[in-house]
């Protein structure tokens, strides 16, 4: 089993050796980068490159550690106890399975993208050590111990919103994305738009790179945005004479609406445009 | 096999354990890496570093060890620093008549150039004289040197103490709270703080109630939910940044972290020395996005408790007299600014990072200690133990 990349998706030499080492070692995978540098479709990725399924347990800031493993639904058992169901004298009939018991009991060895998991509380990635650790968690109610047959192949992202605890990260081997440089820009364009006409690519990708020098831009445009923009400028069909009639960061390019995120950021490329023909003029 | 590597990233300050140094060894082992150089750095790499951070650090460590290059991080750090920059960092700091001194000495061009040529010439650490780049001397070039000529290379942050005016701009660290080191002591004392409040949606079954209301049912279910407990408290944090808190910059970033952590409702805002009518947010844009400090006093209510952390060295012109400020001309002084705040937030503390008994020897503690009223409390765990019960 090793990883190198798929049809839709560049990876450099860096992140497969990452990946291959973390399946190899059946350790977890800690993915950090930019927003928008392909984090979470990394896993995704995978799991189709090796044929593998993908379960994706998304973390939110009211996510506990204990949704991932089982839920047990008191307040069904209770109504159904009243209501004179059969079902209530099995207390297995209200344990919810989570995202983690789901991976652990799969025939086949599956993909399990933890995704975002800085969104959750600071105590969670400690909630989750012995867990993935050793791959198996005891179910109290039922009084059964969950074990993973086939160690699943664990990516977690993480946006660095929250810092995770040392013991954690030991555990775990570490990639942080870059942000792809011209070249590789231009293998993932070509990767996503095979047809697209050269010169439009040249002259946006320089446009690209050159709003994402703009200093104080307070959501530099990412990979994920560059794709957007040039599905829209395809779908309009720019000429690539509109975008080289174009100085980059002082006229705004067409469809920015894809590129910038904030209201400040097109204020200050206005106020930039502004300056500049001031300037000229 | 390569506990080189390891022990050298680990004098190098990055932060790698026995077991990652086993898990290298068990992929190398798995043949992950190949044989190839390139594939066994990048494997290194993703076993051993948890951090963006470090990944520099790293990189020159495995750099020495691998190619046998120059040691990182010594005592003297040599580092090249583009002209540009240096040329910008004067231009903005220089006043009028130190430019003209720079003129005197054939301007920008001129003592760039005979930097360039000294720096090629000089190979050993200096110290004194005045022609060689180094410490304490009185050429133009170098650290800790007074030649308003100088230019200031490869020293940590500011040496000076009461200074009346600062003569170069000093490169603050910002205290972005992602220093987890050793905070857990800090979060304890910091748990004095907490006031659970139910807010919010009701997402939890309130068991007792439960039992109540089905009771009063007669043995009908009747479910009674109740919002999560969170901390209520509101934390209004203001920090001194640079200059004479560099020494105690790894104080503050612990207290931050651990702050940011346990308080749910926490603003933090920076100023320099003295509080007066701008603070910041972030600490690298200082220059420009800055918030009056009315606006803060508007924007939070006087429920937020405030803490005020820094050294309170400064000169006395600094707290006492209108435009005493050592970066800009302030119209009221910053007595009148912390009094103002005061009134505000009644519930303050003064949170000073100097040792208590070397307080009476720097007049402005003294000054700051009475403005405060006794409030403050020096930045140990005990003394935040007793702000913490101040502020409660």
């Amino acid at each position: 089993m090793r990883f190198q990349g798929t049809e839709t998706y560049v990876t450099t030499d860096d992140l497969s050796v990452s990946v291959n080492a973390a399946i190899t070692l059946e350790r977890p995978l800690l993915i950090k980068g930019e927003p928008g540098t392909g984090k979470t479709v990394l896993a995704a990725e995978i799991a189709k490159a090796l044929g593998k399924n993908l379960i994706d347990w998304t973390i939110k800031s009211t996510t506990k550690a204990q949704h991932g493993l089982y839920e047990y639904d008191a307040v069904a058992r209770l109504r159904d106890g009243q209501l004179g169901d059969e079902r209530v004298k099995d207390v297995a009939n209200y344990i919810r399975p989570g995202k983690l018991w789901e991976a652990f009991t799969a025939d086949e060895t599956p993909i399990l993208l933890i995704d975002e998991i800085d969104k959750a509380d600071i105590e969670f990635p400690n909630d989750l050590l012995q867990e993935l650790d050793r791959m198996e968690f005891y179910v109290h109610e039922t009084h059964q111990t969950v074990r993973a047959e086939r160690r699943p192949i664990v990516i977690i992202t993480s946006n660095n919103e929250k810092e995770l605890p040392d013991a954690f990260l030991r555990r775990c081997f570490f990639h942080y994305i870059k942000f792809p440089d011209a070249e590789t820009m231009a293998q993932i364009v070509e990767v996503h738009f095979p047809s697209i006409k050269q010169r439009l690519v040249a002259e946006a990708m320089r446009v690209f790179f050159e709003l994402r020098d703009v200093p104080g831009l307070k959501k530099k445009p990412s990979t994920s945005e560059l794709l957007d923009w040039l599905k829209l400028l395809m779908a309009d069909d720019i000429s690539p004479d509109a975008l080289r009639s174009q100085e980059a960061g002082t006229v705004i390019p067409p469809l920015y609406g894809a590129l910038l995120k904030s209201e400040q950021d097109v204020h200050l490329l206005e106020r930039l445009a502004f300056l500049h023909r001031r300037e000229r003029g | 096999m390569f506990t080189g590597l390891f022990l050298e990233l680990k004098e190098a300050g990055v932060p790698v354990s026995l077991r990652e140094y086993l898990d290298l060894l068990a992929a190398t082992q798995a043949g992950v890496a190949d044989q190839s150089v390139d594939d066994f750095y990048y494997l290194a790499r993703t076993a051993l570093v948890k951090d963006e951070r470090h990944l520099d650090r790293f990189d020159r460590v495995f750099a020495h060890v691998f190619r046998g290059l120059e040691k990182p991080e010594g005592e003297e750090t040599t580092a090249e620093i583009p002209e540009e920059w240096l040329k910008k960092l004067a231009e903005l700091n220089l006043s009028d008549e130190e430019k003209e001194a720079i003129e005197a000495m054939g301007g920008w061009e001129k003592l760039m150039e005979t930097l360039k040529q000294r720096m090629e010439e000089q190979e050993k650490r200096h110290q004194g004289g005045s022609k060689w780049i180094g410490t304490a001397g009185t050429s133009p070039f170098g650290a800790y040197g007074y030649n308003p000529e100088g230019v200031r290379i490869g020293q940590d942050g500011n040496r000076n103490f009461s200074a009346v005016k600062v003569w170069d701009k000093r490169e603050f660290k910002d205290l972005d709270g992602e220093v987890e080191i050793n905070t857990r002591n800090i979060k304890v004392a910091l748990r004095r703080l907490r006031r659970f409040a139910r807010e919010g949606a009701a997402t939890e079954l309130d068991i007792d109630d439960t039992i109540n209301s089905t009771a009063k049912n007669a043995g009908w279910l009747d479910l009674k939910m109740v919002a999560e407990r969170h901390n209520a408290v509101k934390l209004l944090l203001m920090l001194d940044i640079g200059g004479s808190m560099d020494w105690h910059i790894r104080a503050c970033e612990e207290l931050f972290s651990a702050a940011r952590s346990e308080f749910k409702h926490l603003e933090a805002w920076y100023f320099h020395n003295c509080l007066y009518e701008n603070v910041w947010r972030e600490n690298i844009r200082r220059h420009r996005q800055t918030t009056p400090t009315w606006e803060v006093l508007h924007t939070y209510p006087s429920d937020y408790k405030l803490v005020l952390v820094g050294d309170a060295s400064m000169s006395p012109y600094e707290i006492a007299v209108p435009g005493g400020s050592v970066e800009h001309f302030n119209e009221e002084s910053g007595e009148t600014w912390l009094r103002r705040v005061l009134q505000v937030y009644p519930k303050a503390v003064w949170l000073n990072p100097v040792p208590q008994e070397r307080w009476r020897y720097t007049g402005s503690i003294g000054m700051v200690h009475e403005i405060m009223d006794g409030r403050m409390y020096p930045l140990t765990l005990e003394g935040l133990d007793d702000a913490m019960r101040e502020l409660s």
